[in-house]
């Protein structure tokens, strides 16, 4: 049973077909005539709409997989996928869960624990700790040095982070941070960690059998975010050096190691590109957005392996079977308006022509006619260029950005069309700082809208 | 064994009292296909090349098939939730509703259960029993149509 909407549905229902293993489909009301629906084998309709009354109710999913007598629960990303409640529900139902143990996603849940179990397994980590008191936060912050970030510890993905500049400034800042936490998180816990001003966020993605066995299948660049949402990945990340990369690699490997990780995660690293070292920020304990590029560039179907796993068949690859081929990039393709700041754009999908050809593989659910829900994420599809070198891959991106034709929707295609010819951004390389300064150098050409 | 016009009958009931829009059978040389729809042709309904659908118009939401109502005018009671639909309260009790009940708004038609969490469900609507579609002790997804009542003028 698949506990998700959107092309994750998708790209996991068609793993699933290709093993022969049937699918059912957990939809809300409004997604019961979505793509996934009509290639699930049975789709059933668990509730309305709103997410807190369908994707998310841990309860009813379950009840769901029982009810449909399914012998395994694939969480997809967002949703439930990393709440151990559900995890721990499948545990206590003889459901399988296809993903970590509850305690494993409990273990990573928690930042401050995920940072002192990366501290424990060898891994580095942005110099600071955590900050019960504001005297303490004060003796910390002389001892690291400006700029600061105060983190929340339940927080994660960018949410529930403050930039301090001046040591002054912490106790404040301190006293604010802990509050917004506890409101938004229900835990006021805080720490502290100096700010990286140039900073590259390059994570890897690892696979491990539960049984401390772990290989990883190479490292992703996403720096190219805006409000810590990605919207271009690509493998390998540029300019790193043969020895740098097999560091972080093994940082990723030892640390999933540490927890015995089962299934399929994400390690990532926040890059100092001034003091050339990485530093662990989170484990990401589900399928990612961006895996495709992985798979494109290693071979290695990442959801047919974390069904493996699941299914208790293990780790089907050695480290040394591992090997990547070429270069791999993908456009996150929005439905909303780079114009208007970015703004959601939900609507009737006209038509949709994605591209194909050489190179380019498009997961989607988006077909003419489908209806973009304000309710859910703005994510149309994931275009994914492959090629032998980092030019081809961009060469081919290009190509397949111009061959997208939506209509009904606005879309942020013209600004990934801007960004895949941006000399900067193909020189490789850049820090996560590049999209905002990246908007600001393109305001004045474009006021006219950015229509796909 | 073969099977007798009184057993593709039979299956054919209990497909139409399921929530399968087919049936594929193959048993001793005989292959049966039977597919849910007045007005389809018997063979599998190969799915609509996904480009190619035609930009429709935003059609409403199809609830979970339901098979059509035998009188006009009734009113459908759905599901609240997605869970197991229990007909009594308690195993070898009668029934909250039989056809010919009456019902008013408050009136429990039905319980479904989420994970040992026990719902009750109300008619909603003044009326008579007329259809029950719901079985004891299945899979009710939310929105499935449980039973029709004929509304009190």
């Amino acid at each position: 049973m698949i506990a998700n909407r959107g092309e994750i549905a998708v790209r996991v229902i068609r793993s699933c077909k290709s093993l022969g293993i049937e699918t059912v489909l957990a939809a809300s009301e409004v997604d019961l005539d979505s793509l996934p629906a009509r290639l699930a084998d049975r789709t059933v309709c668990i509730g309305p709409a709103r997410p807190s009354d369908s994707y998310l109710k841990v309860d009813t999913i379950v009840q769901a997989a029982l009810g449909v007598k399914a012998d395994a629960i694939h969480p997809g990303y967002g949703f439930l996928s990393e709440r151990a409640a559900l995890a721990r529900l499948c545990e206590e139902e003889g459901v399988i869960f296809i993903g970590p143990t509850s305690a494993q996603i409990e273990a990573v849940g928690d930042k401050l624990r995920a940072r002192a179990e990366a501290e424990a397994a060898g891994v580095p980590t942005a110099p600071g700790g955590p900050v019960e008191t504001v005297g303490e936060a004060m003796m910390l912050g002389r001892e690291i040095g400006p700029p600061f970030l105060i983190k929340a510890v339940g927080g994660g993905g960018g949410r529930g982070m403050k930039r301090v500049d001046r040591l002054e400034d912490l106790p404040d800042a301190m006293k604010l941070a802990a509050a917004e936490a506890g409101a938004a998180f229900g835990d006021a816990r805080v720490y502290l960690e100096r700010f990286v001003a140039r900073g590259r966020h390059v994570e890897v993605q690892i696979l491990g059998d539960g049984e401390k066995h772990v290989v990883h299948a190479g490292e992703r660049d996403c720096s190219v975010q805006r409000r810590y949402q990605k919207l271009i990945e690509e493998t390998p990340a540029p300019g790193l050096s043969t020895d740098f990369r097999a560091r972080i690699h093994e940082a990723a490997v030892q640390f999933a190691e540490r927890l015995s990780y089962r299934g399929a995660g994400t390690v990532e690293f926040l890059v100092d590109v001034e003091r050339d070292a990485f530093y662990f920020l989170e484990m990401n304990a589900r399928i990612q957005v961006e895996h495709p590029i992985s798979e494109a560039v290693t071979g290695i179907d990442l959801v047919a392996e974390q069904i493996a796993i699941a299914d208790g068949r293990g780790l089907r690859f050695k480290q040394a079977d591992i090997q990547a081929q070429g270069c791999a990039i993908e456009c996150r393709i929005n439905a909303e308006d780079p114009a208007r700041d970015f703004h959601p754009s939900p609507g009737t999908v006209r038509s949709a022509v994605w591209p194909a050809g050489d190179g380019i593989r498009v997961d989607t659910h988006i077909v003419s006619g489908a209806r973009i829900s304000p309710f859910y994420d703005s994510l149309m599809a994931k275009i994914i260029a492959h090629g032998p070198n980092r030019s081809s891959a961009l060469a081919r991106m290009r190509r397949a950005i111009a061959e997208t034709r939506i209509e009904g929707v606005a879309t942020n295609l013209a600004f990934h069309a801007d960004v895949l010819t941006d000399p900067e951004f193909e020189r490789g390389g850049v820090d996560t700082s590049y999209v905002p300064r990246f908007v600001e150098r393109r305001r004045p050409s474009q006021e006219v809208g950015a229509n796909g | 064994m073969t099977l007798t016009a009184k057993d593709v009958a039979e299956i054919m009931r209990l497909l139409e009292q399921s929530s399968f829009d087919n049936l594929s059978l193959e048993m001793d040389g005989v292959k049966l296909n039977l597919q849910r729809g007045s007005a389809a042709p018997m063979q599998p309904a190969p799915a609509p090349p996904v480009a190619a659908r035609q930009p429709s118009k935003p059609e409403p939401q199809a609830p979970p098939r339901a098979r059509p109502s035998s009188e006009p005018g009734l009113s459908e009671v759905a599901s609240p939730l997605l869970g197991i639909f229990y007909r009594a309260p308690k195993p070898g009790e009668p029934p909250f509703v039989e056809v010919g009940s009456k019902v008013n708004k408050d009136t429990v038609i039905g319980i479904v259960e989420v994970m040992k969490l026990m719902n009750s469900v109300h008619a909603g609507i003044t009326g008579e029993v007329v259809e029950i579609l719901a079985e004891n002790g299945v899979l009710v997804e939310y929105g499935e149509v449980l039973l029709r009542v004929r509304p009190e003028a």
